[in-house]
């Protein structure tokens, strides 16, 4: 009998220990979780307040940029985007139709021929492929700033500059060395049988290409096709170097004009319609990042 | 159909040379097993005999055809891989389908075989499906369905049946059979696993290091190893093995091995000194036998309609016998038991068959 209560009180020792243990352990871990999201709220708020301050800028009176340090504008200035859009000799509609044209077509250049080329690196056997492998991964290295005279002589002696063939051209050949590695890499881990098996249903190495590698690798193609089309549509030098008439500007040299107008700056304007340029990359990532989620959830070959 | 003539072919990777001098004659509408140990290239053979592989030496010919240079999507054939190999992006109705568009059929031509096929497999329910949707007996179907629509002249096989599990195995090994039985074309079939060899083969072929070392029946390699490879490889549960010395007699040899009291094997083709004799498990005969000999059991594996052991020789050499008994046995327990000496393998010094004279020789 008397053993017994000293064994329940053993026990119940033991309970409140472990209980205590526990506790002990819920409590730091609450406190570790509190500390990381301060961390991480505070790194966001670091990261985004350049936007913020854009988007408020956008909506402040004139006079208010520079000068107060507060967000929130004092009044709300709308006029900003009705006014900015037709302030310059062209409507910004131009601007964006311009931009869409030679985004649309690199992204479409981009993606047909940097596969085909990676296609090629990945699956076929041909002489030499190991050193054209390394000489185009060897172009990555190379800074734009390097080739651009060399390219501007090329482009001019073509009867090419004011036009957007030098920006659309190019990347229909290929030249974006990036894309073409991230391609490689993806179209690598594919299973080999596929194609064997497609070879034996008669697809010649093109068919294959087209009917079972790009079909397989939309995840690849959307993340190459987010970068694409950011890179470009935000591209300043390129256009700034080949674009003379204003008629054919993208938004990113047009935004430039705001700041040159006879020694007059119109920052809000400027500010809002560099808002509204944001608007197609960020609709264009939110679409394709479903893309790739799902790319990545139906490839699954096993 | 077609019969497929293999000469003097040879595969290197560079200067590493994997395959050479491989002669080979597969009967029109057999089914061809290839068999070996992993490494053995006997996946190799069949990809070359595909064309998903170039041969580097000799010629390899489909009915008279030599088809060294033909893509593989010429030379009529349908293959099936050990992954299965379907696009995952395709139902698998258009799984079966795509090869016979390629080929520029009809829609209606594509659209009776594809009922065709899917009707025979048992797969009509499955049409409308991603693979990712099929299980792994599924998916083996479809891979199979993907080869019969477009009737070849001659079906690969790449160990199809290695990914499913033991119970689907089986099941899959017995319709494949039946559907070999249903079309009658030629088929080549590659596995490490000897039950599906011997189960299913008109002929096997037992590959090493790229050489071929014996073809025939699975009946001939079981009954008549034609080395000690073979003899070791085909069988399960495995050959026993013992060195020895032999001397000549007349017929035959006088055999001496620590293992066992001196014993003679009359009626050898030829006669030879140092020998291996070889002693399938079911052929130890417990308490029987004209060379007997007792042994003390070191395990018990009990398969329920078979008892194996494995026992130690007084020369210390363990020894495994298959027995079908409903006895007990118990580790350490002693036993005796015997074999026939028309039982004995034997062969010389170089692994290979002493054949015995009134053995027919084999093709």
């Amino acid at each position: 009998m008397k053993t017994n209560v000293t064994d329940m009180t053993v026990r119940d020792k033991n309970a409140q220990i472990a209980h205590e243990i526990r506790l002990g352990q819920k409590k730091r871990a609450r406190r570790a979780r509190i500390y990381k999201h301060i961390f991480l709220i505070g790194m966001s708020i670091v990261m985004l307040y350049p936007l913020f301050w854009l988007f408020a800028s956008s909506l402040k009176p004139e006079n208010e940029i520079f000068s107060t340090l507060t967000l929130w504008p004092s009044e709300f200035n709308w006029n900003n985007y009705t006014e900015g859009w037709n302030a310059l000799p062209k409507s910004f509609t131009v601007f964006y139709m311009n931009s869409a044209i030679v985004t649309v077509l690199s992204v479409i250049g981009n993606l047909l021929s940097c596969s085909f080329a990676a296609y090629a690196f990945a699956r076929l056997q041909f002489n030499g492929k190991n050193l054209f492998f390394a000489l185009m991964m060897m172009t990555l290295m190379i800074p734009y700033h390097v080739v651009l005279i060399p390219q501007y002589v090329l482009f001019l002696n073509l009867g090419w500059v004011d036009t957007y063939l030098p920006l659309v051209v190019p990347r229909f050949l290929a030249s974006d060395a990036f894309f073409i590695f991230l391609m490689v890499q993806f179209f690598r881990q594919l299973p080999r049988e596929l194609d064997e098996a497609a070879m034996i249903d008669g697809c010649s190495p093109y068919k294959i290409y087209w009917a079972i590698i790009l079909p397989l690798s939309l995840p690849a193609m959307g993340t190459a096709a987010i970068f694409s089309l950011i890179w470009v549509w935000e591209d300043f030098l390129a256009p700034l170097i080949y674009l003379n008439d204003i008629k054919s500007y993208t938004v990113p040299l047009a935004l430039r004009l705001f700041l040159d107008q006879e020694g007059q700056s119109i920052f809000g304007q400027m500010f809002a319609m560099s808002v509204l340029s944001l608007v197609p990359v960020i609709v264009f990532f939110i679409a394709f990042q479903k893309l790739i989620v799902r790319g990545i959830a139906t490839s699954g070959m096993k | 159909m077609a019969g497929l003539t293999l000469r003097d072919v040879g595969k290197s990777y560079g200067g590493l040379s994997v395959m050479s001098g491989l002669d080979l004659d597969i009967y029109d509408g057999e089914f061809l097993v290839l068999v070996g140990p992993s490494g053995c290239g006997k996946s190799t053979l069949l990809r070359m005999i595909a064309g998903l592989e170039e041969i580097t030496d000799g010629t390899i010919a489909i009915e008279d055809t030599i088809v060294n240079d033909l893509p593989a999507s010429k030379r009529e054939l349908s293959m099936v891989f050990q992954s299965y190999a379907l696009y995952p992006h395709m139902s698998v109705r258009k799984n079966l389908a795509f090869g016979l568009q390629n080929m520029k059929m009809t829609k209606a031509e594509v659209a009776r075989r594809v009922d065709e096929a899917a009707r025979v497999l048992q797969i009509e329910e499955l049409l409308e499906r991603k693979p990712r949707q099929l299980s792994g007996g599924q998916k083996q179907r479809v891979a199979i369905g993907r080869a019969i629509v477009r009737e070849p002249k001659l079906f690969l096989f790449d160990e199809p049946l290695s990914n499913l599990d033991a119970e689907l195995r089986v099941q899959m090994r017995v319709e494949l059979a039946s559907l070999y039985a249903k079309l009658g074309t030629t088929m080549i079939y590659v596995t490490h696993d000897q039950v599906e060899a011997m189960t299913m083969a008109s002929r096997i072929v037992v590959l090493r290091k790229g050489t071929i070392e014996q073809v025939g029946t699975p009946q001939e390699l079981y009954t008549r190893p034609a080395n000690l490879f073979v003899a070791g490889f085909i069988g399960s549960p495995k050959i026993n093995m013992f060195k020895a010395t032999a001397s000549k007699i007349a017929d035959g040899i006088h055999i001496s091995a620590p293992e066992f009291e001196d014993f003679e094997v009359r009626g050898l083709e030829r006669t030879v000194d140092d020998v291996t004799i070889c002693i399938r498990p079911e052929a130890l005969v417990l308490g029987g036998g004209s060379i007997q000999v007792t042994a003390e059991i070191i395990l018990v594996e009990y398969l329920g309609s078979e008892i194996l052991l494995h026992a130690k020789l007084p020369s210390g050499a363990t020894v495994l016998l298959q027995t079908s008994g409903k006895e007990e046995y118990a580790r350490g327990q002693n036993i005796s038991f015997g074999f026939e000496t028309s039982d004995v393998h034997v062969f010389d010094h170089n692994g290979d068959r002493v054949a015995f004279t009134h053995e027919e020789a084999f093709a």
